[in-house]
């Protein structure tokens, strides 16, 4: 479903991803691991589209399409859903609304009808108790005064109703207590199916008891440097990430 | 005789028999302005002499007075001996169907949600559209008059009730107030006039009518809205169509005169085409509107979408002069490509325990410039009065210009004011974060601006917003460089 192949990208002439290779299939979950800095949401941020990073080399193939070649919002329609690591506030625009515009500009691009308000309404109930989220949280202006917490429950409710084929949380478990932790990953693992995949980004293994990986990556300095099953986040959990530094930089020398 | 023609022909002879062209044969003045020109004007409208001498003591104001120079606009000075200051009301040409009608200015009816009849009276297709107009026009002025509410063209209200023009007209704007104000009571053309009656809350938003009749009211319109003691309007100008005209040069007034514990509501779609992407063309909208709350208790708030115009200097007023009357002005002010727009309000506090409240939101993309400049005054009278303002500007692209200019003279020490100022630009992130949902950019920039302005959209009658909407998304097409 994703092919990502020797990945290089940057941020105002900085190189931040240096080589990333990726393959991921339908039905799998992959964590992606790694100090803070290495450049977990640069490569999340890449791979939705964000127009500040500029690809210097590599490809990036998603259900057979070059992703490269599509703008943000193309991407989106084709199913790349990314739970921001901040969510942004938008005032003045309801989580009601802006999840409106959004399903009917991505059934637009499938060639359907928009959703009338009585179904529109409908989908929302059902998604809202997926993520156990208030009616009245989403007819406040989108992320503004939401908790820490809230503002995930949101991006994951976002995510259900957009119900996309690839998503990537990117360290959706940070600022989360436990009932919140556990609420977001039920969420996200009702959500899984044969057919999507999702990349959970993250640099505690905390989240990884909730939404088990099929595929662990460890990313340092712009690169996977080690990859492995479930059992290498527990690893990471009781040793640290110093060990996989210190491998990887002797490799480098 | 079909009965389509039978009601176009009863139509027609209507205009007649309010007399347009009765006994003068030219039927335009000749460029130009003078006493005889303002003469003619006046005779042609058959107007009663003290209108006359009302006109020409306004005339010989304005020559002595010079175009105002503060505000922060820049455009070459209008050549007044060129305009022509009166002709006679042109039949729109008409077209037989929508398919003879510019597919641009459809495609832009239909983006903004506009009703097919009123698409085809917009753009003047003949017969449906005009039959449509007679039949709601009359029945709606029949609804409006067992109540005691006058509504009518201000031409009318001279012949039908000069008692009540003569006493309110120039009560809140003087004939010598500006350069533009002397002007229009010069030379206006036509306008209208609404007269609520002591005791009662006019049913419905005078809008609809409005909408349908005003097509035609020239450059220099003139409105007088008086509420008596106890009753409420809400009025509705402008259209969210874009609106072309020949003459570059809009002069406007509007009097608001709202009597003990009245309530006037006054909402404004201006949508004056703007000139092309270079800045080329483009309507000048110098427009004068003030309110007096007269009466203890009135209350009057103006609430305005300013979208058209090439050039805009406007600044919506309140005169609180009853003890805890209030004034309100909620502004949206949207300029692209090279528009520019000076405006905001003017809020005098007179009477004692007046409040007023002022909320602004710029929003400048292209090469705009876009200027908040209000006064609040508070006279030594004026006990335990309040202001609040807040003026925020929001900046598409580093091309565009926002500029905020408060002026408060305060002259009573138990008086509160409170201003709130921002500037930001549309964020980045903003942005990505509603393409990464899927809505496209020109889309998610549509929907973070109607949320940056949406407590005046809020204001607005309730179809007029979703048009006012769909109109901000359109206005700020490509503003994001
Ligand atoms: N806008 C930016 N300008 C310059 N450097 C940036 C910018 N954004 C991120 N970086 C740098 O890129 C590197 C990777 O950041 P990031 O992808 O956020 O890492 P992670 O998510 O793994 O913590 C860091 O060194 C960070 O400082
Ligand atoms: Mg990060």
């Amino acid at each position: 479903m994703l092919s990502i192949k020797n990945l290089h990208a940057s941020i105002e002439g900085k190189q931040i991803l240096k080589g990333i290779n990726l393959e991921v299939k339908p039905g799998e979950v992959h964590a992606i691991m790694g100090p803070n800095g290495s450049g977990k949401s640069t490569l999340a941020s890449v791979l939705a589209g964000r127009e500040d990073y500029t690809v210097d080399s590599g490809e990036i193939v998603f259900k057979g399409k070059d992703l490269l070649e599509l703008a943000a919002d193309e991407r989106a329609k084709e199913g790349v859903f990314l739970a921001f690591q901040y969510p942004i506030e938008i005032p003045g625009v309801t989580t009601t609304n802006f999840m409106k515009t959004a399903i009917n500009k991505v059934r637009e691009h499938r060639g359907l009808e928009p959703l009338d308000a009585v179904s529109f309404l409908q989908l929302m109930k059902e998604k809202m108790k997926l993520v156990e989220i208030d009616q009245s949280l989403l007819s406040r202006s989108l992320n503004e005064g939401f908790s820490g917490g809230e503002k995930k429950r949101n991006e994951i409710f976002q995510m259900a109703m957009l119900e996309p084929t690839l998503a990537v949380l990117d360290e959706t478990d940070s600022g989360l207590d436990i009932d919140a932790l556990r609420i977001v990953s039920n969420g996200v693992n009702t959500l899984k199916n044969a057919d999507n995949a999702t990349i959970v980004v993250t640099h505690y293994q905390r989240l990884l008891d909730y939404i088990v990986p099929d595929f662990v990556h460890v990313l340092y300095d712009g690169k996977i440097v080690k990859s492995g099953g479930k059992d290498l986040a527990k690893e990471l959990e009781k040793r640290g990430y110093d060990w996989v530094k210190e491998e990887a930089d002797v490799a480098k020398a | 005789m079909s009965k389509d023609d039978q009601i176009l022909e009863q139509f027609a002879s209507k205009e007649y028999e309010h007399g347009w062209t009765v006994d003068i044969e030219a039927d335009s003045a000749p460029p130009g302005l003078n006493e005889d020109i303002v003469r003619f004007i006046s005779a042609k409208k058959e107007e009663p002499e003290w209108l006359l001498e009302w006109r020409l003591k306004a005339y010989r104001n304005w020559r002595k007075m010079t175009e105002p120079n503060w505000a922060n606009v820049h455009y070459p000075k209008p050549q007044f001996e060129d305009i022509i200051y009166y002709s006679a009301p042109k039949k729109k040409k008409t077209a037989n169907s929508l398919d003879e009608v510019d597919p641009e200015l459809l495609k832009t009816f239909e983006r903004l949600g506009i009703s097919l009849t009123e698409q085809k009276r917009l753009t003047g297709v003949a017969v449906d559209a005009v039959m449509d107009s007679v039949s709601v026009g009359t029945t709606f002025k029949k609804q409006l008059l067992e109540q005691g509410i006058i509504f009518c063209s201000f031409s009318e209200a001279v012949k039908e009730h000069p008692e009540l023009v003569k006493k309110y007209i120039g009560s809140v704007v003087p004939s010598n107030d500006n350069f533009y104000a002397a002007l229009n009571s010069a030379v206006f053309s036509d306008g209208s006039f609404c007269y609520i009656p002591k005791g009662v809350r006019c049913p419905v938003e005078l809008s609809t009518y409005f909408r349908i009749n005003a097509a035609n009211t020239g450059q220099f319109e003139r409105t007088l809205i008086v509420a008596e003691e106890d009753s409420y309007v809400s009025y509705l100008e402008g259209c969210t169509a874009p609106q072309r005209d020949e003459n570059q040069l809009h002069a406007a007034v509007v009097e608001i005169y709202a009597a003990k514990n009245a309530e006037v509501k006054y909402s404004t779609v201006q949508n004056w085409y703007p000139g092309d992407k270079q800045g080329k063309g483009g309507i000048y909208n110098f427009v004068t509107k003030r309110g007096i709350c007269a009466g203890d208790y009135a209350k009057i708030s103006w609430t305005q979408v300013e979208t058209g115009s090439a050039v805009t200097w406007k600044y919506p007023s309140c005169i609180l002069k009853g003890d805890y009357s209030q004034g309100e002005f909620y502004s949206v002010a949207v300029t692209n490509n090279f528009q520019q727009a000076d405006t905001g309000t003017k809020m005098i506090h007179i009477g004692k325990n007046t409040k007023s409240r002022i909320v602004s939101k710029g929003v400048s993309g292209g090469r705009s410039q876009n200027s908040y400049r209000g006064l609040v005054e508070i006279h030594p009278r004026a006990t335990n009065s309040r202001n609040f303002s807040q003026c925020d500007s929001l900046l598409m692209g580093d091309q565009c210009g926002a500029h905020t200019f408060p002026y408060i003279e305060v002259k009573n020490k138990s008086s509160q004011i409170e201003h709130e100022a921002t500037t930001s630009k549309i964020g980045e992130d903003q942005i990505f974060y509603c393409t990464q949902r899927g809505i496209d950019e020109e889309s998610a920039v549509a929907l973070i601006v109607n949320g940056y302005c949406k407590e005046v959209l809020n204001k607005l009658p309730m179809e007029f917003a979703v048009e006012a909407q769909k109109l901000l998304a359109l206005t700020l097409e490509g503003s994001v460089g």
